[in-house]
């Protein structure tokens, strides 16, 4: 659905490239994240895919469609909501729905909202019952909340029914319980519409459910595949022992085909075995055991330090 | 037909906007009653007997096409407005033409301009400056045309700032020396050579002389060019402006 091939950016009077030749794909259907700290080139990773920044080289298709070359056609198969919200403030909340279904060549222009397509019409009833905001989409936009908004963001952002939703940190701001609630809303339009989902955060939690993640830093890959793949090639799982008889201990650890490293307390690699069964294969007597199991998080953290370093 | 819906859309966002900003709507009259009221008046009450030409309705004619032409073109300023609030994403990553983006937005800002104009004849009308039927008519449509004019001006003014903030520094600065280069309050017929080649090359001189056109009619001595003349280079500034200035300011925002 997605291929971006060597994209690099690099912004007027910079001296490096916020985007420093990025390749990845994403699948149709798929739930693609994005995730990297504030300034990992993501948003502009975003922009360009979506057509409202040129890239320096290299390139990018979406359904076949190249983004520089036939924009427009991109254009048509996306969807995007923005890091920072992208409502006009002086419209109601069905005006800016309006503009935007007209704009998409999806109903013709009419100057009121009466004078609409049936279509139009029945279409905006259903999406304010959906949102729980019947009462309120004649409304301006000043008057709702900032869950309010980012749903209704969504929900237009759904109305020209696009190939490929991209959202840039669309939680930015919102509080705990908004985002909650703004998660399961998002979780319910990729069951009903299953659509390409294309979201970037910086909250790892948020990628947790992603069919794969890309990790970027610094405008580069350093991590792609699924949760499970990025897990296990960033997370280094190991059991710390150590006993008495130290050389003993060494040499049967050697015995039994385990990478050791350094001294003690002996660093003993998973590599795919369980704690209890290196633990049942070792005959000296231990007197210390400790298990190292990051989560994703601390695994997370460690890269981007590592990166940053 | 949906990009004409399209430019449709954006002309109407542009004057529901207004409609909602009340102070705007004030602020908008005011100078050019000011210009008229006061300029005007005393002008003819100081110079008036001298000269045999009626200098109110001369600054009047001047004005109303001035207020048009530069209320359209300051208007297009909303476009960098948008890209402030960051609505103008939203704009960008619809899949119309970029052409048709502009020209509904100038088309937008030609639609808040005339209401202005309305109040000006209507103010026109208190300061007992005689209009006659067939004149208010052919006023209105020339001032449509000015309207556009001004709007295309703007788009390429504004093709390459990257704020309001820089907007509004460069405006006054394109748009104060036409005041006097147009003729809005005095007249332009004996210029010294440098001071004509300058005045023939400001915008704003044929959509005042597009409007004085209308208002005295062509066999006016006031008149510089007649209506034909007129509206061929309006037409030919309009089209030059739209393009080039759709052409910069896309590669502005894509080209960062």
């Amino acid at each position: 659905m997605i291929r971006v091939e060597d994209l690099v950016k690099r912004y007027k009077k910079a001296e490096t490239n916020a985007v420093d030749g990025i390749s990845f794909q994403v699948k149709p259907g798929e739930f693609f994240v994005l995730l990297g700290p504030n300034g990992a080139g993501k948003t502009t990773t975003i922009s360009i895919l979506t057509t409202t920044l040129s890239p320096t080289s290299g390139g990018a298709t979406i359904d076949g469609s190249d983004i520089v070359r036939d924009a427009s056609a991109v254009r048509r198969k996306v969807g995007i909501i923005f890091q920072r919200p992208s409502l006009d403030q002086n419209l109601t909340a069905e005006e800016n729905v309006r503009f935007h279904a007209v704009l998409y060549g999806i109903f013709p222009y009419a100057p009121t909202y009466g004078l609409m397509a049936r279509g139009y019409r029945a279409k905006v009833e259903e999406l304010a019952r959906l949102l729980g905001i019947a009462r309120d989409i004649h409304k301006p936009i000043k008057t709702f909340s900032g869950g309010m908004r980012r749903k209704l963001e969504i929900m237009r952002s759904l109305l020209h029914d696009p190939k490929v939703l991209f959202l840039d940190e669309p939680t930015a701001g919102l509080d705990v319980p908004t985002r909650r609630t703004l998660w399961e809303h998002l979780s319910e339009v990729r069951r009903t519409s299953g659509t390409t989902v294309f979201l970037t955060t910086h909250y790892l939690e948020e990628a947790e459910e992603a069919d794969r993640i890309c990790i970027i830093d610094k405008g580069k890959v350093v991590s792609f595949g699924t949760p499970d793949d990025i897990k296990r090639d960033l997370v280094e799982e190991y059991v710390l022992v150590d006993a008495t008889d130290r050389s003993a201990l060494r040499d049967e650890l050697a015995r039994l085909g385990h990478a050791t490293s350094g001294g003690a307390p002996f660093k003993v690699q998973l590599d795919g075995h369980t704690v209890h069964s290196i633990l049942r294969s070792i005959e000296t007597p231990l007197t210390v055991v400790k298990t190292h199991t990051p989560s994703l998080e601390d695994a997370y953290l460690e890269i981007v330090s590592r990166t940053s370093e | 037909m949906s990009e004409a819906s399209a430019i449709l859309a954006l002309a109407h966002r542009d004057f529901i906007k207004l409609l909602r900003d009340r102070q705007r709507m004030v602020a908008d009259f005011a100078f050019p009653l000011i210009f008229i009221g006061i300029l005007g008046t005393s002008l003819q009450a100081g110079f008036g007997g001298n000269s045999n030409i009626n200098l109110l309705d001369y600054v009047f004619t001047g004005v109303l096409a001035q207020t048009v032409w530069q209320s359209s073109a300051l208007g297009l300023i909303s476009l960098l407005a948008d890209r402030e609030q960051d609505f103008s994403q939203e704009i960008f990553v619809s899949p119309i033409s970029r052409y048709s983006i502009i020209l509904g937005k100038i088309l937008g800002e030609s639609l808040v301009a005339l209401p202005q104009a309305l109040g000006i004849i209507v103010f026109g009308f208190i300061l007992q400056i005689h209009i006659g039927p067939d004149q208010l008519a052919r006023m209105a449509l020339a001032l449509l045309v000015i309207a556009l004019f001004g709007g295309a001006f703007g788009v390429i003014v504004l093709a390459n700032l990257s704020s309001q903030r820089a907007a509004n520094q460069i405006f006054p600065f394109v748009l104060l020396p036409q005041f006097f280069l147009a003729g809005i309050f005095n007249p332009i017929q004996n210029l010294p050579l440098p001071l004509d080649i300058l005045s023939h090359i400001a915008p704003m001189r044929y959509a005042v002389d597009l409007l004085r056109d209308a208002y005295y009619g062509s066999s006016s001595r006031i008149v510089l060019s007649d209506a034909t003349t007129n509206l061929a280079i309006i037409g030919g500034l309009f089209v030059v402006f739209m393009v080039v200035g759709t052409f910069l300011f896309v590669r502005a925002e894509r080209n960062r």
